[in-house]
């Protein structure tokens, strides 16, 4: 909850001297309140003041940061809970578990490595590299760190509840700032010395949320990590959605991202549980499994959930090129939102053809949903054929168009001169298409 | 440090649908958000049908098909695998009705609905082709045939619901109301239905939802909106929501896509079906209690994670 001008007003020192540039401290106190000027301006507050206003003022839940460079993982800063209320905005890390008695360690980080995926003309992967001290051996869980430091893509996250492993396997990665996971009430002052030692971020684990209330306030630090020691997927739910809420009633023990682990026994069952956590809060979910047909459902799921509800992901309306279309290669029109664009350009290649595809301007909305909004219409694409160049690429006058909006083809060609192909409803039935039908 | 649970205060709920001759299926009712039992009562567990087709599905993948192998020609048949299954419900779609494929009169199909409906014990859902006009004949006389079963019957659309709406209402049964994934559309229809003098617990909302990667976020976000709605005493929009899960996973280009085809996405068998779990169990986060799913498999994962989930998870 944001403060008001007059909770400001309270905390300022009232001697309306004017440095600020305000006439008063109260006008200084409602500029602050509606965000027009920032509380630096005023050289009189006190330091106590600045505390309490600085954290009223703060994120709902702080913004945490793991792994250095490119490697970086930022999670927080989230504001509501439920996407249509704004938007979610970090989305969950993804965490991939390597035991430290694995035979083949770099091996399998090289399969993490490779868990990155092209959809919608961006890249999804997983973030973080986990390694367990399954082994209970503390130089033997330094060494696993070692071999992922060196192998790994992605940020790490080690996970050892023995505070003597956690520091010899700090030496190895303590400079890239990985996630400490955990501190518990009984190896407590020695994992948060550790975190403090090397500035890095800390999982703390309570056995429920009172506890880890408690020894969230005990610990006075601010890169936090949250587990509320839940491990059944109902229950997980249950205080997921608590340090939610409490969070944005500004909480302040629970002000921090949190994390899920999906272990669950049945390994397709631990895939389910870690989508109700991405779909409920979690700002990390660590996942046992690297099987792409796993994690690929879940990268998905991640991307929609955190897709911002005001604004559809678009592609530039221009013609593509695919490979490299000659004169007599097909034209498929489609609409801008990204995924229909991407289904179609996915399928074309598929095909190993070269062709050229025009995606209409629809405010980046589907084939369907363009048609039925009046948003993908046969003067858009008339207009379109006309002034991308297309006709000068092309020997030919042939469009091909989505099966979904046969409909279009009549009035298309009266208005364009182009013949008009109708093409499979769905683009998986482009390549087939092609084959039966342009004269190859 | 004790820590005071956030609890909401819902002045309403969800209604309660009856299913079956019997009335020995209910669905909806809850009085809270999915599955916070610390919040409010969760009296019923979202409810699992499987399809079963009048007319032998031609471009379903291997796997999809493999579960059905002989069936697939012989709705009665497939009904009773369906059962077998454990699905909870079976859906009947009329797909022969479709001026396209065979055109099957109203009789004929309300014929075949008799016959699936006389063989089995589970409640049934019935749906059209998906054409309009034609659904609404073809309902009319399955409505008729199935008098007293309490099936539930769709889809109502905007165009058809009259014809509908009147035939469950003579016949006893339920109505599925589609809307394309809009919460004002989907109200309106169903004040119309309700004006019709349709008791509003039996209508399903059906929000025209899409797969995993194919939209899933819209039909996520109207549930949502549509089940904090009802809770806070928005009467039309208090009906359980239906989702039509199967077919749109399985048109999903990461179901559908072969092991040759794209290694690198996994083995086909566990991505799809994982595509179809998914898809449902994420809108069950988002309120959906009536699934229509496809692969026995998926029924049977669903099934364990609802268990769970309708575990207790009071502080
Ligand atoms: C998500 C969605 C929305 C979202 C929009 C999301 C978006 N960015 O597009 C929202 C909620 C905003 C929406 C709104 C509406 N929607 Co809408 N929506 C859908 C939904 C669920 C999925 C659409 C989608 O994303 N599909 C995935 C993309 C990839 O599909 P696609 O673009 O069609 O592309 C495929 C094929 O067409 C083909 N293809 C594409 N290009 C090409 C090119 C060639 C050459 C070939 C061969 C093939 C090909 O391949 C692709 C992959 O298979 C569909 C229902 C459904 N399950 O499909 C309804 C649907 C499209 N919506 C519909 C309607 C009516 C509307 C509204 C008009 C409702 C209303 N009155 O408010 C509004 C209009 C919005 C507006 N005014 O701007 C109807 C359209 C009915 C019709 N046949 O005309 C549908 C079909 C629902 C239904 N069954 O009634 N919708
Ligand atoms: S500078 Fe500070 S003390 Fe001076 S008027 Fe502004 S708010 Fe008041």
């Amino acid at each position: 909850m944001a403060l008001t001008g007059l909770d400001i007003f309270k905390q300022l020192p009232k001697t309306n001297c004017k440095e600020c540039g305000q006439p008063t401290c109260l006008a200084f106190a409602m500029q602050l309140a509606s965000g027009k000027t920032s509380l630096d301006k005023c050289p009189h507050v006190s330091d106590s003041a600045k505390e309490v206003l600085d954290s009223a003022s703060a994120p709902p839940i702080a913004l945490v940061k793991i792994g250095k460079g490119e490697k970086e993982l930022q999670l927080g800063n989230e504001t509501v809970l439920f996407r249509h209320d704004k938007r979610f905005e970090h989305p969950t890390g993804i965490a991939v578990t390597v035991n430290d008695t694995d035979s083949d360690i770099a091996g399998k980080v090289q399969s993490i490595n490779k868990l990155v995926f092209d959809r919608v003309g961006q890249i999804h992967k997983v973030n973080l590299v986990a390694v367990k001290n399954t082994s209970g051996d503390t130089a033997r869980f330094a060494e696993a760190v070692k071999t992922v430091q060196d192998n790994a893509d992605f940020a790490l996250l080690l996970i050892s509840e023995d505070a003597a492993a956690m520091e010899k396997a700090l030496e190895v990665a303590g400079a890239n700032a990985p996630l400490i996971c955990s501190a518990n009430a009984a190896n407590f002052d020695v994992m948060l010395n550790l975190a403090k030692k090397y500035d890095s971020p800390l999982v703390v684990k309570g056995t429920d949320l009172n506890e880890l209330a408690a020894l969230v306030e005990k610990s006075g630090y601010k890169k936090l990590i949250l587990d509320s020691g839940a491990r059944e997927v109902n229950k997980v739910l249950a205080d997921q959605t608590q340090i939610r809420r409490q969070a944005l009633k500004k909480f302040r023990p629970f002000g921090y991202p949190t994390i899920a682990f999906a272990d669950n026994a049945d390994p397709i069952q631990a895939v389910v549980d870690a989508g109700v956590y991405i779909a409920k809060y979690a700002g990390i979910v660590v996942l046992n499994t690297s099987d792409p047909a796993d994690v690929l459902p879940l990268i998905t799921l991640r991307l929609n959930i955190y897709t911002d509800p005001q604004k559809p992901i678009a592609v530039e309306s221009k013609l593509y090129e695919i490979g490299n279309p000659g004169p007599d290669a097909p034209v498929f029109v489609t609409t801008n939102f990204s995924l229909t664009y991407f289904c179609v350009q996915g399928d074309v290649e598929a095909g190993r053809f070269p062709a050229y595809i025009m995606p209409v301007d629809t405010d980046g909305i589907s084939v369907l949903t363009g048609w039925a909004a009046g948003k993908f219409t046969p003067e858009k694409i008339t207009e379109m054929l006309n002034s991308c160049g297309i006709a000068d690429k092309v020997s030919h006058r042939k469009v091909i168009i989505p099966g979904g909006v046969a409909v279009l083809s009549g009035k298309l060609k009266e208005m364009s001169g182009w013949d008009v192909l109708v093409g499979p409803r769905e683009s998986a039935g482009i390549p087939s298409f092609i084959k039966q039908r342009w004269g190859a | 440090m004790a820590v005071t649970i956030a609890k909401e205060k819902w002045t309403s709920k969800v209604g309660e649908m009856v299913l079956d001759a019997d009335s020995s299926v209910k669905v909806g009712g809850e009085s809270t958000l999915p599955f916070l039992q610390f919040e409010g009562d969760i009296p019923n567990r979202p409810v699992l049908a499987l399809e079963v087709w009048d007319l032998e599905p031609v471009d379903w993948p291997e796997i999809l098909k493999a579960p059905f192998a002989g069936v697939l020609a012989d709705p009665v048949a497939w009904a009773k695998k369906n059962v077998e299954y454990g699905a909870d419900v079976v859906a009947l779609r009329l797909m022969s009705a479709h001026p396209d494929f065979k055109n099957a009169s109203p009789e004929d199909c309300a014929a075949t609905a008799k016959a699936v409906a006389d063989a089995i014990n589970v409640p049934m859902i019935i749906t059209g082709c998906g054409v309009e006009e034609k659904d609404a004949e073809v309902l009319e006389k399955v409505g008729e045939a199935l008098t007293g079963k309490n099936c539930l019957i769709g889809c109502a659309t905007e165009k058809n619901y009259k014809t509908v709406t009147a035939t469950a209402m003579v016949n006893g049964h339920s109505v599925i109301a589609s809307s394309p994934l809009d919460i004002n559309l989907s109200k309106q229809l169903n004040i119309l239905m309700t004006e019709m003098n349709l008791p509003a617990n039996r209508i399903a909302i059906d929000p025209l939802v899409g797969a995993l990667g194919y939209g899933i976020e819209y039909a996520y976000s109207i549930m949502e909106r549509a089940r904090i709605g009802a809770l806070m005493g928005d009467k039309m929009l208090a009906m359980p929501v239906i989702c039509f899960v199967g077919q749109e996973a399985w048109k999903a280009k990461e179901a559908k896509s072969t092991d040759d085809e794209s290694p690198e996405w996994g083995a086909q068998e566990r991505r799809s079906i994982l595509w179809e779990v998914l898809t449902t169990t994420t809108f069950a986060q988002a309120g959906g209690s009536i699934f229509v799913l496809r692969h026995p498999e998926s029924v049977k994962q669903v099934k364990v994670h609802l268990d769970k989930m309708m575990e207790s998870n009071a502080y």
